[in-house]
């Protein structure tokens, strides 16, 4: 009824335990305390702006990086 | 009109361009026939990394996120920039997600979300639901791409109805005749002049204002200024919390959206779609840039254009291209913008068709209905979808169609426990999975209803910031109604999930395994499974 036939083992799987960098870019985007300021500014923009600019860098960064060890333990 | 003519003849040229590319797209990796939803409604499931990085762009960051998310900056401040975290979380919050969904579509040929649901839970009336829930959410933002449209040709001096009619019928021709392959094709120009544009306008325009850090201080007197508590170039106390349930539930709806879906299912294997979570936050970087433009509006001194008494802050923008460029320029500026309609509103028609023919035309009109007639289906669905699309703009205020954009936010989030849940686990029971999205969806309408408005003088949906006062807590906060909604909905699936069980409610079958949530391009099993389920 709720299970369906098994004849394949699951030859792959998503699970690494560097998954949970993703929590990073997901995490640190949702404290405004770190970043609801006007000072310091950086080319003229205040904190407020250029550090969530600043936070596309750490959603590359752990998106890249969770590519990158998953390909590898693959093999693929 | 004649001092825009420069405008206008740069802006025709480039829309009748990217016309033409629409047509000659049904010839571009040309397959035996385009007679199937895999090939019409998915571009034959082939594309790239390059394609799918244009594409699922080009459908996410939409001409109105351009339009509408500087104006909000320009009217609110800082609550306005709630865009840029939410597209920073969305990907790596949703990195593990759509690749089980693109596994297990591949494996069963599923095409939308509803169809998911309907093979994971066996239930065609879940399935029915989240079909409906998709068709509603899309309809208004397809509308909306004609609000960008219509911004600039009113910026333009273009008046009256019939040159946005025309617009939609070429979109609306080579829509029907390409597919998906006409949007994927299109992106590449208007992505292309999207970020030439962005970066003349952040780079010259602040030297043209005295530098970046006047432009803030200009926007920082002018919400120091007003009387309204909730802008300000900065949070406040109050609206700290809508700022992030707005950002995170945003966020999770952004690839329950089926026009996101599709995106994601025409890209050829799992690879492709890791790389494009890397790699679409170059549009992020773009959006942020792009938000700054409403601050650039402030400080230059730009005012919206007026007409029957009523600011329409959205030509904010293009009134900001046409104050700092030369003619020649805020033509391209204005066609990239108008282009830029033109992608996701090809995708969310498309997207929404294959909608009204996998789940409601297959499972209820016609059962046996053969690839063709399903992509002949879709085909005309995609015309009625653009010819409501027209309707709801040229009938209603189009401040109201924003409204239903707002709603529809709130709506497609309620369909996270069938479809995003319902990757991972079936555990929650279908009866209670059905009671969840009604709760969801009454205790969403009802905190919208109650939301009033007071710039816009709007008593009801006036916006997405529910006071938490109203449910008798001694606070000034607002959250966003989305987030409160889900909850309810979660918590419902749960407790009916549970006496479900208790009442032994049969489980509906399900045609998915464990192993198919993972399977890649060239696995034997790959497209080679129909879909099946308990009738």
């Amino acid at each position: 009824m709720t299970t369906p036939p098994s004849d394949q083992r699951p030859a792959r799987s998503d699970r690494s335990p560097w998954n949970w960098l993703l929590l990073v870019p997901i995490v640190i985007p949702l404290i405004t305390a770190v970043y609801n300021a006007d000072e310091p500014r950086l080319f003229g923009l205040p904190l407020f702006y250029w550090a969530q600019l600043a936070f596309i860098i750490l959603g590359v960064a752990s998106t890249t990086i969770v590519y990158q060890v998953g390909k590898r333990r693959n093999g693929r | 009109m004649s001092e825009h003519l420069t405008e206008i003849v740069v802006f025709a040229v480039l829309f009748l361009l990217v016309s033409g590319m629409g047509f000659v797209a049904a010839r571009w990796r040309r397959p035996d026939d385009l007679a199937s939803l895999d090939e019409w409604g998915l571009g034959g499931r082939k594309f790239g990394t390059w394609i799918t990085w244009f594409l699922v762009g080009g459908d996410l960051y939409t001409a109105y996120t351009f339009v509408a998310v500087p104006a909000l900056l320009y009217g609110a401040g800082a609550t306005g920039f709630f865009a840029l975290p939410y597209t920073i979380i969305t990907y790596p919050l949703i990195f593990l997600v759509v690749i089980r969904l693109w596994s297990v579509s591949h494996v069963h040929g599923l095409v939308t979300p509803a169809d998911f649901v309907r093979a994971r839970f066996g239930s065609p009336t879940l399935a029915l639901l989240i079909a409906i829930t998709g068709l509603v959410a899309t309809m208004p933002y397809i509308a909306l791409q004609l609000v960008g449209i219509e911004a600039v040709l009113k910026s333009m001096g273009v008046s009256g109805e019939l040159p946005l009619i025309i617009a939609f019928a070429i979109l609306a021709a080579y829509t029907y005749q390409s597919g998906l392959r006409a949007p994927a094709l299109i992106a590449f120009v208007k992505d292309t002049l999207i970020y030439i544009v962005i970066l003349v306008a952040v780079i010259y325009i602040p030297t043209r204002l005295g530098g970046m850090g006047s432009i803030f201080d200009a926007a920082r007197a002018k919400f120091e200024a007003t009387p309204a508590p909730g802008d300000g170039y900065l949070l406040n106390a109050n609206n700290q919390l809508q700022y992030v349930t707005l950002a995170l539930g945003s966020a999770m709806a952004l690839f329950l959206y089926p026009h996101s879906v599709t995106g994601v299912l025409a890209a050829r294997n799992r690879g492709v779609i890791k790389r494009n979570m890397s790699a679409l936050p170059a549009y992020s970087l773009l959006l942020g840039l792009i938000a700054l433009l409403g601050y650039m509006a402030i400080a230059a001194g730009v005012k919206p254009i007026t007409a029957g008494g009523k600011a329409d802050p959205n030509t904010v923008v293009p009134q900001l291209f046409d104050a700092m460029f030369p003619d020649w320029f805020t033509g391209v500026a204005y066609a990239a913008i108008g282009i830029g309609a033109l992608v996701p509103a090809a995708i969310m028609s498309i997207a929404a068709a294959n909608l009204f023919t996998r789940n409601i035309y297959k499972e209820y009109i016609r059962r046996d209905a053969t690839n063709a007639q399903e992509a002949a289906v879709s085909k005309i669905a995609s015309l009625v979808v653009k010819i409501g699309a027209v309707l709801v703009i040229l009938l209603i205020d189009p401040q109201f169609s924003i409204d239903l954009q707002l709603i529809g936010g709130v709506i497609i989030l309620q369909t996270l426990p069938s479809v995003g849940l319902g990757l991972y686990t079936r555990w929650l029971h279908r009866g209670g999975l059905i009671a969840g999205w009604t709760a969801g969806m009454a205790a969403g309408m009802l905190m919208l209803y109650n939301i009033a408005n007071p710039a816009t003088d709007h008593a009801h949906f006036g916006g997405s910031a529910f006071p938490l006062a109203k449910l008798g807590l001694d606070t000034k906060m607002t959250i966003y109604a989305g987030f409160l909604a889900l909850a309810v909905n979660l918590v419902v699936a749960l407790v009916g999930t549970l006496i479900a069980r208790a009442a032994k409610l049969a489980e509906g079958a399900d045609a998915t395994r464990p192993s198919d949530y993972f399977a890649d391009e060239g696995d034997p099993r790959v497209h080679d499974i129909q879909l099946t389920g308990s009738h």
